[in-house]
């Protein structure tokens, strides 16, 4: 098990340097001109040519590289019109449009996507998983029915049509929902679940009917296992049959899905923070595309990176859990 | 539903002669006494394309200590009659009538929390497949544990002590460090051997065996039979051996009921059935396998498929496949169905065949096929 998750370890660490070499292949030796583009309108090649020093992209790309490593283990500075700019280790680059460094940028805009997710994906877990049990159970009856065709009722309508709607009719129009606003939870809970009540219905019960079909179909399939069967013929109660014995191997598959979308709303859930003004990592990624803000777009995609790897790296530790023979391998 | 008709001369009517083995369980009821008796069942399971009628009217009873086979090709209906005694069915979607006691109770139309009680604790079942029947996600002795504390008020402790103690009964080696381990950690016949072992955790009157040894290699197989033989000496339990094997029956049973297209088509003790069988189906059963004592030279299988549960044709279901089907005068094999009842004169278990001289042709043309 520990050798297992050693492997896995490594395997995502050198993923994370992967990623990391590619970045900075991609924006610093690219052709491109970040200076340029960052200089703006009144623009003087002298001006030019002291963002590119504060950049160091007058350096040679070696060593640029160099530079950078180097500031992610143990931080730089940076120079810029005479004043010295500190970017403590792990250091991601530092943003000038923001005048401050990347990871702060970012570190500070994690709460929103963390909160959003958290409350969301308790929902549709939950409530996925519970519903797509029960009809598989009966597939066919008339809930069952009720269910695939809501499944795919929601699926046709894209996301962002259903939290404007919510945002219009029930937010603003009849006030029934709270007006989302990110409070941090540890100043003020109450403030903080009434601040994320509306995205978290939104999101987890738009997400939870493919949660629910997921479930379904990986429960259909292990309600017809022979252990299942060796499970009644034990004497067990159905709910005991349903929800330790064919759930145990149904939630397996699940849990992969279940990990990459969390990665993914914990890296960007662009429609969610933009309808509903919520300044997560999405809106900040679309900022620094829309303002060329290399070194935050840099820094976006490397913490993106990272937090997949994790993600992938969880999943993978849980289903060795969940997986007894996963273990082995 | 049920039609419990006269019951204690019906089973009197179909329990083949011959006593039962030495059972070393104390029975107040006696030891002659059947403990389980299925009278007139039938299943059928109404499906899209019809009924599918995958057991009909089949009476047996079988007393503690005694082991009855049931024979037939696959699809002939032995697991879903069988599966019938643990209430396994789904009552939405399945039509049971006749009636099942077992151990003076009523099985046909009892709720699903009272056959809980009785499943895993009076009768206990042991699959086919060892493989996919016990749960990969569990540890062996967490699933024999689980077993155990559904029918017992005891502590994980307690449970986990006597779950070693069976496994170790069942002849695991090592068995506490075994019962850490997951099933995929063990071999396919230490895995029925577990599988046997949670089957008899709860000291069962009857122990369903469907298949067990099928999916197992030869060597295990007697193995896994001499288990259950020995079991069955210790426990004095009423077993249920379902195969399409004759060997294993021959090892095993006292009884034996040969099952074609749903029916019970020959009815005896083990030697009625295998030595001096009357139905020309049960003869086809033992010209299709290697004779274990001779050189038989050829074998001799049964030609053509098994009959389809929708559309049985309307006399005898074997006639399509019978050789013998121009031996009865009037076509009236594929006209009237014949009864389950003794056919000839001497030790001869019932059969359901129209045949009015099954001795002499047995002895004339299948005798010197299989001897
Ligand atoms: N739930 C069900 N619905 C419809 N048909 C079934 C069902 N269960 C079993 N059958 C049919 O009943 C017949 C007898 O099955 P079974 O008793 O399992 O045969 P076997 O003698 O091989 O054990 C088969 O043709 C099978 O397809
Ligand atoms: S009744 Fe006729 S068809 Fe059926 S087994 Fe007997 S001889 Fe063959
Ligand atoms: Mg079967």
């Amino acid at each position: 098990m520990l050798v297992y998750i050693l492997r896995r370890l490594a395997s995502a660490i050198s993923v994370v340097l992967v990623t990391i070499v590619i970045s900075f292949g991609l924006f610093f030796v690219a052709p491109s001109d970040p200076a340029g583009m960052l200089c703006g309108v009144k623009c003087t090649p002298a001006r030019v040519a002291e963002i590119e020093k504060s950049l160091g992209l007058d350096k040679p790309t070696s060593e640029q590289f160099a530079l950078y490593m180097k500031g992610l283990v143990v931080g730089r500075t940076y120079e810029s019109g005479g004043v010295t700019r500190e970017c403590p280790a792990p250091c991601l680059g530092f943003s000038f449009k923001n005048d401050q460094p990347v990871l702060g940028t970012l570190i500070a805009r994690l709460p929103v996507n963390l909160s959003l997710v958290f409350g969301a994906a308790l929902i549709f877990l939950i409530t996925g998983v519970t519903v797509g049990s029960l009809a598989a159970k009966r597939p066919g009856t008339t809930g069952d029915r009720a269910l695939v065709g809501t499944t795919l009722l929601m699926s046709s309508v894209p996301y962002y049509i259903i939290a404007i709607l919510v945002f219009l009719y029930l937010v603003i129009q009849v006030p029934i929902l709270p007006r989302p606003a990110y409070v941090s939870p540890f100043q003020n809970p109450g403030a903080w679940i009434a601040g994320m009540i509306t995205p978290w219905l939104v999101l987890g019960i738009y997400s939870s009917t493919s949660y629910a079909r997921y479930s379904r179909g990986s429960m259909i399939e292990s309600l017809s296992e022979d252990y299942v069967r060796t499970a009644r013929a034990k004497g067990l109660s159905d709910r005991r049959v349903t929800f330790v014995h064919a759930l145990r191997a149904a939630i397996t598959p699940v849990m992969t899905i279940f990990g990459l979308d969390v990665a993914g709303l914990l890296v960007s859930s662009i429609f969610t923070e933009k309808i509903f003004g919520l300044q997560g990592l999405g809106i900040t990624a679309l900022q620094s595309l829309t303002n060329y803000d290399l070194p935050l777009i840099m820094g976006t995609v490397i913490v993106g990176a990272v937090v997949l790897v994790i993600m992938n790296f969880i999943v993978d530790v849980l289903y060795s859990v969940l997986d007894p023979r996963v273990r082995l391998v | 539903m049920s039609a419990a008709v006269n019951e204690a001369a019906h089973s009197a009517a179909h329990t083949p002669a011959g006593g039962p083995r030495p059972s070393r369980r104390p029975s107040h009821k006696g030891q002659d006494e059947a403990f389980l008796v299925v009278d007139d069942l039938s299943v059928q399971f109404p499906t899209e394309d019809g009924l599918v009628k995958a057991v009909q009217n089949v009476s047996y009873s079988l007393p503690l200590g005694r082991t009855l086979a049931i024979v037939g090709e696959s699809g002939s209906g032995k697991s879903v009659s069988s599966m019938a005694i643990m209430g396994l069915h789904d009552p939405k979607r399945t039509i049971i009538t006749g009636s099942i006691s077992l151990g003076g109770e009523q099985i046909v139309g009892r709720s699903q929390d009272d056959m809980r009680k009785i499943r895993g604790q009076v009768a206990s079942i042991i699959f086919q497949d060892p493989q996919s029947s016990l749960h990969p996600y569990f540890t062996v002795g967490w699933q024999l544990r689980e077993a155990y504390r559904e029918h017992h008020q005891v502590s994980k402790s307690v449970a986990h002590t006597r779950a070693i103690e069976m496994l170790d009964r069942v002849g695991i080696p090592h068995p506490k460090r075994r019962a850490d381990q997951y099933p995929f950690e063990f071999s396919g016949g230490m895995r029925q051997r577990a599988m046997i072992a949670m089957a008899l955790i709860n000291d069962p009157q009857l122990i369903i065996a469907d298949e067990p040894t099928t999916a197992l290699d030869v060597t295990v197989q007697a193995q896994i039979l001499d288990l259950l033989n020995d079991l069955q000496a210790e426990f004095g339990s009423a077993i249920i051996m379902i195969t399409h094997d004759l060997a294993v029956v021959a090892e095993v049973a006292d009884d034996v009921m040969v099952m074609y297209g749903g029916r019970a088509v020959e009815h005896g003790t083990a030697e009625q059935v295998l030595v001096r069988p009357n139905h020309p189906y049960t003869w086809g059963l033992l010209q299709s396998i290697p004779a274990v004592s001779s050189e038989q030279a050829e074998l001799y299988p049964i030609k053509g498929n098994p009959p389809s549960l929708l559309s049985l044709p309307p006399g005898c279901s074997f006639a399509p496949r019978c050789p013998y089907v121009d031996r009865v005068p009037d076509g009236k094999c594929r006209t009237d169905l014949p009864e389950l009842i003794s056919r000839s004169a001497g030790d001869h278990g019932l059969s359901r065949c129209h045949l009015s001289n099954p001795d002499a042709i047995f002895a004339a043309e299948v005798e010197p096929r299989i001897a």
